[in-house]
């Protein structure tokens, strides 16, 4: 199966969207090599703003640079969301100003560089900022469809990305704010979000194989979150797991918790970072550590039979 | 528009600080009193194709009041110049008042940036002034930013990202009144050599003696724009300038004057 890391196809999507929509501009803070901005860069030099290494300054320049009429992506890595968190607050989400987020190196698979490069904490701060809209695309296709669908609206967004190589899947139909149904099942759910589609993917398989039919229910966009599907399938399938590569707290399984409680839940686990910090390796080898591979998250639901 | 009638707006407009602050038992005068000749004399004369009854004409020169503490000026400036009525200050501070303890863009008509964040609103004017020049805009953008405010990193990040992009559409202006909560600026955290601090980022800098002398300030905004430059005009100003018993002092940074203290306020402050 072909794979491509979701940063870059972020960067491809910018440059198409750059093609037929001269108000987008990009943003970056001297990582256009590793956000995959490099190549908007090249295609419209005049059009590419760098910032030098000072994150927050990038985005309240965004934020006045919107109110131009431009359409800036700011670009940087995911656990910078910290560090411009009061920018992307009060210089952009407050007024509602029309800037997109696009950060990448999300997660553990961000690999070698370590926890302090790991963000596990970013979409629970996303998440919380009135007026944002927040995806996490599951490939490369679904990230072509975020950033189009970022473009077309009127308000902050931000797209998470990673940088580990994952599989590309057929495009699916989208619509902002809906979840994607990846397989039917009735025995219980999983709830997922951006690259983890992949091991619960394995995970189903798995459970299959020992006659456990699990439903897999993958989420681009975690606000506007689609309660009636998570609710839907939670009433059908009583059992919830959410799998996601953030922390347990403030990401998707409490998007999901939210959305679900009192209705109908017989059993709820959240499979994640359990609230500690990343380290040094191979995403594989990290993703085995916290225990976020196929067999592992297999091994866990089957526990819950 | 002459001197006179310029310095009779900023009176006006400190008159009309004192009472919003009072009613509202809440505010900063002291940093709104020593801005508030800068401010009028940007919004009735120096910045081009601003209109009350029009106030999001794509082409209108941009102001953003990066302390955004002093709103009580801005507001007062506003207000002075027609962008809504007196009657607004009865719900500064107050709920579902468009005047907000800081400026919102989406509540207050003339606003062009929210801001009370400290540091932020000079990187937003950044901003817009470098967006001016990508679309062609012909505006200018001011800002003014607070000399404690300029202990933040963030205002030296959009100084060298001004000097970078040679940002000669954008005027920044140190109210320089030497003061903020804690004590003066050199008893919190020094600044040291502001002026030198200004050229070093790159900035084209004016120093104005008397931050509240109206011809001064005019003469430093009239001043030609340096091509490829950013512009720098430090105002040494006095905090809480006009009011006999707020003028340099630290205490009067965010505090309401009583009813007595607020009569005494506007005694000073007559014509």
């Amino acid at each position: 199966m072909e794979k491509k890391a979701v940063r870059v196809a972020y960067g491809e999507a910018l440059v198409k969207l750059g093609e037929h929509n001269e108000k987008v501009v990009v943003l970056d803070a001297d990582l256009a090599a590793a956000t995959m901005t490099g190549a908007f860069k090249k295609a419209y030099p005049d059009r590419f703003f760098d910032c030098g290494i000072a994150e927050a300054n990038m985005v309240d320049m965004a934020a006045g640079m919107s109110t131009m009429g431009l359409i800036p992506f700011c670009s940087t890595f995911a656990v910078f969301a910290g560090r411009n968190y009061d920018q992307i607050r009060n210089g952009v989400c407050y007024p509602k100003f029309n800037v997109k987020f696009g950060f990448s190196h999300a997660g553990i698979t961000l690999g070698e560089d370590g926890g302090s490069h790991q963000a596990i904490e970013d979409l629970a701060l996303m998440r919380v900022l009135p007026n944002m809209t927040v995806f996490v695309p599951s490939d490369a296709n679904e990230c072509y469809q975020c950033v189009e669908a970022a473009a077309k609206i009127e308000g902050p967004v931000y797209i998470r990305t990673a940088r580990l190589a994952s599989p590309v899947y057929d495009p699916r139909p989208f619509t902002v704010g809906k979840g994607t149904v990846i397989k039917d099942g009735k025995d219980c759910v999983i709830f997922t979000c951006g690259i983890m589609m992949e091991h619960t993917l394995e995970a189903v398989e798995i459970l299959g194989s020992k006659g456990i039919d699990a439903a897999l229910v993958s989420f681009h966009t975690l606000k506007p979150f689609d309660d009636n599907l998570a609710r839907e399938y939670t009433a059908k399938c009583k059992k919830v797991f959410t799998v996601e590569e953030h922390s347990v707290i403030g990401g998707l399984g409490d998007t999901v918790a939210s959305a679900v409680i009192g209705k109908g839940v017989e059993y709820f686990e959240k499979i994640g970072i359990n609230d500690i910090f990343g380290q040094s390796g191979k995403p594989a080898d990290l993703l085995k550590e916290y225990g976020l591979t196929g067999p592992q998250i297999a091994e866990r639901i089957a526990k819950a039979f | 528009m002459d001197i006179q009638t310029l310095e009779k707006h900023a009176r006006q407009v400190r008159r009309d600080i004192i009472t919003m602050v009072s009613k509202a038992g809440a505010g900063h005068p002291g940093g709104s009193l020593s801005c508030t000749d800068a401010l009028v004399a940007l919004y009735f004369e120096v910045m081009k194709n601003i209109d009350p009854k029009d106030d999001k004409n794509p082409n209108r020169d941009r102001f953003v009041l990066s302390k955004g503490h002093a709103a009580p000026a801005l507001y007062g400036t506003l207000c002075e110049r027609g962008y809504f009525g007196r009657e607004e200050f009865d719900l500064f501070r107050q709920l579902h008042g468009i005047l907000q303890g800081h400026p919102d863009i989406k509540k207050c008509p003339g606003v062009d940036a929210s801001t009370g964040s400290l540091g932020q609103g000079i990187s937003i004017a950044v901003g817009m002034a470098l967006g001016a020049k990508y679309t062609g805009n012909p505006c200018h953008v001011y800002t003014v930013v607070g000399d404690g405010e300029s202990q933040e990193g963030l205002v030296w990040e959009a100084s060298m990202a001004a000097a970078h992009y040679k940002l000669d559409n954008l005027t920044v202006i140190l109210d320089h009144n030497g003061m903020q909560i804690d004590g003066t600026n050199d008893e919190v955290m020094s600044l040291g050599d502001i002026k030198a601090k200004a050229l070093a980022f790159g900035y084209d800098v004016i120093e104005v003696a008397d931050g509240n002398d109206m011809q001064q300030v005019l003469d430093a905004l009239h001043a030609p724009a340096c091509p490829g430059k950013p512009r720098y005009i430090i105002l040494n100003t006095l905090k809480g300038k006009g009011v006999s018993f707020m003028e340099g002092q630290v205490g009067w940074h965010g505090k309401a004057p009583n009813a007595e203290q607020t009569e005494q306020a506007l005694k000073d402050l007559e014509d």
